[in-house]
């Protein structure tokens, strides 16, 4: 079966400190693979590659059979790669409806302004929005907004949808919804690569675990057993403690 | 019906307009020429600076290079109609290939390239004196014409170009493309991620900002007979219209037409009669709008009226 | 020989140069606002060093303090009173709004002054000296240091001070310095007083050798700008690169092309500047 999105020893440096440093891995259609490891790991940079914000300097990036490094943001979008910023980025002027009808007008396929807010409200629906359809973007609560951001990233009929670290900033609760929205995407076919920090959700979440430490990849393999790897607990808690688990665990 | 009540305001201020032209005496011709003029301006600004976000203090280079378009050509036999055209044809496609070499800049940097853009654009002029007369400045052929009818002749030509201007705004807003501009200046990043093409976009609404810019600079060139680099190439005509349309309300339809009919009558009645602190009082305006009214007349009622006429 | 004659005149020049935008650069780099008022700034030291001169008949190197002064309480005035409140929005407003403002004072210098370009003429001009070949004139080297230590004060001042290093983080973190109890609108207000000052100073030393008048402000804030692009916004030491290199390539330029060419191609250059290379020659290097 080939892998919808595939990453060839993909590398991108910064002012000469290596942010993303050979990673090579591969993602099947309809896995949700959660992407972690320590601040400054480079988990972010490479959603930001694949996505087209910047360019890679070694590698390759396959998404759908096609070869994507070097292409535009707006041109991979219209592929089917949806994202979420850590920071939620709303169009701040525009109603919630107006919001998700620019994922369904620009990447999405919709034929005019009208149909796409048509769409919009479907969309809205999926997330739990439907009834905030008129409000300002701007008014939204923070959960509001991260369920602002999925919708406006259905809009764009994705296959695959990467999300950077879509529960910071919520309670237990919130998390709780949105992981229940996580899994109603995944159900419909959608791909998901997800950012997390928080480990006991992405383990219960995902179908494979990918570690990132330093720009390099440590791990990649079922939740479980990735958890359980030294270089893993190393990189997290550091080596004494990782000695320390050595020693006790047989 | 929509479409019906859409269409019957502007018909009817139209020909309002008209019937003034033919009742309204010189002086009042003239002004509302020179008015008409700055609606041009304003909407067109309104493309790359309401609608994208994007500082763009270039309208006076693409203002000047419309006027010696239009004069070179006429002086050189070509009929006035067709210089007219071409000078939106000229400024149309620098504007394409300046907005190709600095709209890759934000903010500050943006602002300063395209204002140095236009005195970039003084001096060569200045300096090509072959062509351009340099500062010496150009005259135009005079028309054969009484003095009334010219008035009529050259209100209705830039009446033309105002409805034009007009027309293409609403079109623009109410498309695709005005909707990915105002993606791209509420959240350029965000619209990238959402599929805008956000390059070609701002690309297009920069050439619109010119497109009709030209042949009103063309236009003013034949109806003053005599042009320097100066005058056409001035800053004041880069930040005239930025203001009208702070003033009215940037990024709305009516907002620029507004604002700048709001400014005209208070150039005209305020500032006529104090010649040596004109500029002053030009900045005073300028300070006050800025610091109290920097949402513009429109913005109260503007999201009514845009959602009554885009939704359905 | 001719050519490091025009070196060395390029060189005095970019001395004044750099005095000039540091003041420019300051308040372009810690407010985020681009002073359309610089160039008038400039002008009204210059007004002061020749009434100065006129009046009672001080030698405008010493009023150089003096010109500082009051247009360093000109500038904390005008940013605490008006442009405060426009601090922290889209560069449009605070552009037009400076632009305003520049129309207003601009006005009034001409009403007060009028337009006519006037001149400081010493009663005993201090000459020139020779090294070998080279001639310099005394005015303008003692300009060129003067604005040099002027300079050097402020590159000190902000690394070693308390208030520098308040500006410093203001400009790199307004919320952050905030919350370190500094006091954000006054270090704009100081910030801007500052560029002011810098400004009133070169323009009382240029009394002397450049004709003043209230039509060359634009000028003035034309050269600050190129040379703020070329030496990097915010940085003292990229003011100074900024401000030789600016005054050796026009001395240059004067010798191949007319003045006005000159100008052309200082825009042309700076055109190209933005769109390659917007971070300047020394790159976007604070003041750390």
């Amino acid at each position: 079966m080939t892998a919808l999105l595939e990453l060839k020893g993909v590398s991108r440096s910064f002012g000469g400190i290596a942010a993303v440093n050979n990673v090579t891995a591969s993602f099947q259609k309809g896995e949700i693979v959660g992407l972690i490891g320590p601040n400054g790991a480079g988990k972010t940079t490479l959603v930001n590659l694949v996505t087209g914000v910047h360019h890679i300097d070694a590698g390759e990036i396959v998404f759908d059979g096609k070869r994507i490094n070097g292409l535009k943001s707006h041109r991979i979008s219209r592929l089917g790669v949806a994202r979420t910023f850590q920071v939620v980025q709303p169009f701040p002027e525009m109603t919630v409806a107006d919001n998700v009808a620019a994922g369904a007008l620009f990447a999405g396929g919709a034929g005019s302004v009208a149909a796409a807010r048509e769409e919009a409200q479907q969309h809205l629906e999926f997330v739990g929005l439907g009834a905030m359809a008129d409000t300002l973007a701007s008014a939204l609560t923070l959960p509001d907004r991260k369920r602002l951001e999925l919708a406006k990233s259905l809009a764009i009929k994705p296959k695959l949808l990467m999300l950077d670290e879509v529960n910071a900033g919520l309670n237990l609760r919130e998390i709780d919804d949105a992981l229940k929205l996580i899994r109603a995407i995944a159900d419909t076919g959608v791909t998901i690569v997800i950012i997390e920090h928080v480990i006991k959700v992405v383990v219960s979440l995902s179908d494979r675990l990918l570690v990132l430490h330093h720009g390099e990849l440590i791990a990649d393999g079922p939740p479980d057993d990735v958890v359980k790897d030294p270089q893993v607990v190393e990189a997290y808690l550091g080596a004494r403690f990782a000695q320390r688990m050595r020693g006790g665990t047989a | 019906m929509r479409r019906v009540e859409t269409i019957y305001g502007p018909l009817a201020v139209l020909a309002l307009l008209i019937g003034f032209a033919f009742i309204a005496d010189n002086y009042f011709l003239r002004l509302s020429t020179s008015l008409l003029m700055y609606v041009v301006l304003a909407l067109s600004w309104n493309f790359i600076g309401g609608l994208a976000g994007y500082p763009s203090f270039a309208t006076a280079a693409f203002f000047g290079l419309g006027a010696y378009c239009g004069a070179i050509l006429q002086k050189a036999g070509v009929p006035m109609f067709v210089a007219w055209a071409a000078a939106g044809l000229l400024s149309g496609v620098f504007a394409m290939a300046l907005g190709r070499a600095i709209l890759h800049l934000k903010g500050h940097y943006f602002a300063i390239a395209s204002l140095i853009v236009a005195e970039a654009l003084r001096e060569v002029v200045n300096t090509w004196t072959g062509l351009t007369g340099g500062g010496m400045g150009l005259n135009l052929p005079i028309l054969r014409l009484d003095v009334t009818v010219q008035a009529r002749f050259f209100f209705f030509s830039m009446l033309t170009i105002a409805a034009a201007s007009f027309v293409l705004s609403a079109f623009v807003i109410r498309s695709k493309l005005g909707f990915g501009l105002s993606c791209i200046r509420q959240n350029e990043d965000a619209a990238n991620i959402l599929g805008v093409d956000a390059t070609t976009y701002k690309i297009s609404a920069f050439t619109l900002s010119a497109v009709l810019v030209g042949p009103a600079g063309a236009i003013y060139a034949t109806w003053v007979n005599y042009i320097e680099p100066g005058d056409v190439f001035e800053i004041l005509h880069s930040v005239k219209p930025i203001v009208m349309v702070i003033l009215g309300g940037a990024g709305t339809l009516y907002g620029p037409i507004v604002g700048a009919f709001a400014f005209i009558v208070l150039e005209e009645v305020v500032w006529r009669n104090v010649l040596t602190f004109h500029s002053g009082l030009l900045g005073l305006l300028i300070v006050l709008l800025v610091l109290f009214m920097p949402q513009g007349l429109m913005r109260v009622t503007a999201r009514r009226l845009l959602r009554r006429k885009t939704r359905p | 020989m001719l050519y490091l004659q025009i070196l060395v005149n390029g060189l005095l020049l970019g001395g004044l140069y750099a005095c000039i935008a540091s003041g420019f650069s300051l308040v372009w780099g810690v407010l985020n606002v681009i002073n359309i008022l610089h160039g008038s700034f400039i002008v009204i030291g210059s007004y002061v060093g020749l009434l100065a001169h006129q009046q009672f008949g001080i030698n405008p190197f010493l009023t150089v303090p003096v010109a500082g002064l009051i247009l360093y309480g000109f500038g904390y005035a005008l940013q605490r009173g008006v442009i405060n409140r426009a601090v922290g929005q889209p560069v449009l407003v605070t552009l037009t709004l400076t632009f305003g403002l520049e129309l207003l004072v601009n006005n009034t210098l001409i009403l007060g002054f009028s337009a006519d370009y006037k001149k400081v003429t010493l009663e005993n001009p201090l000459g020139q000296i020779e090294l070998g070949a080279i001639f310099i004139a005394v005015d303008r080297l003692l300009a060129m240091v003067l604005a040099l230590v002027l300079t050097g004060i402020l590159y000190w001042m902000l690394r070693g001070s308390r208030l520098g290093r308040a500006i410093v983080a203001v400009r790199m973190d307004r919320e952050a310095a905030s919350l370190m109890g500094v006091k954000v609108n006054t270090i704009y207000a100081v910030t801007f007083g500052l560029g002011a000052l810098m400004a009133g100073a070169a323009g009382s030393m240029m009394s002397m050798i450049y004709p003043i008048s209230p039509l060359t402000s634009t000028a003035y804030l034309g050269k600050a700008f190129v040379i703020c692009v070329l030496g990097g916004l915010g940085s003292v030491p990229g003011a100074i690169i900024g401000g030789l290199v600016l005054g050796v390539i026009e001395s240059f330029g004067s010798l191949f092309f007319s003045a006005e060419l000159a100008t052309t191609f200082s825009f042309v250059l700076l055109i190209l500047l933005l769109i390659f290379r917007p971070t300047g020659l020394l790159g976007r290097r604070g003041y750390e």
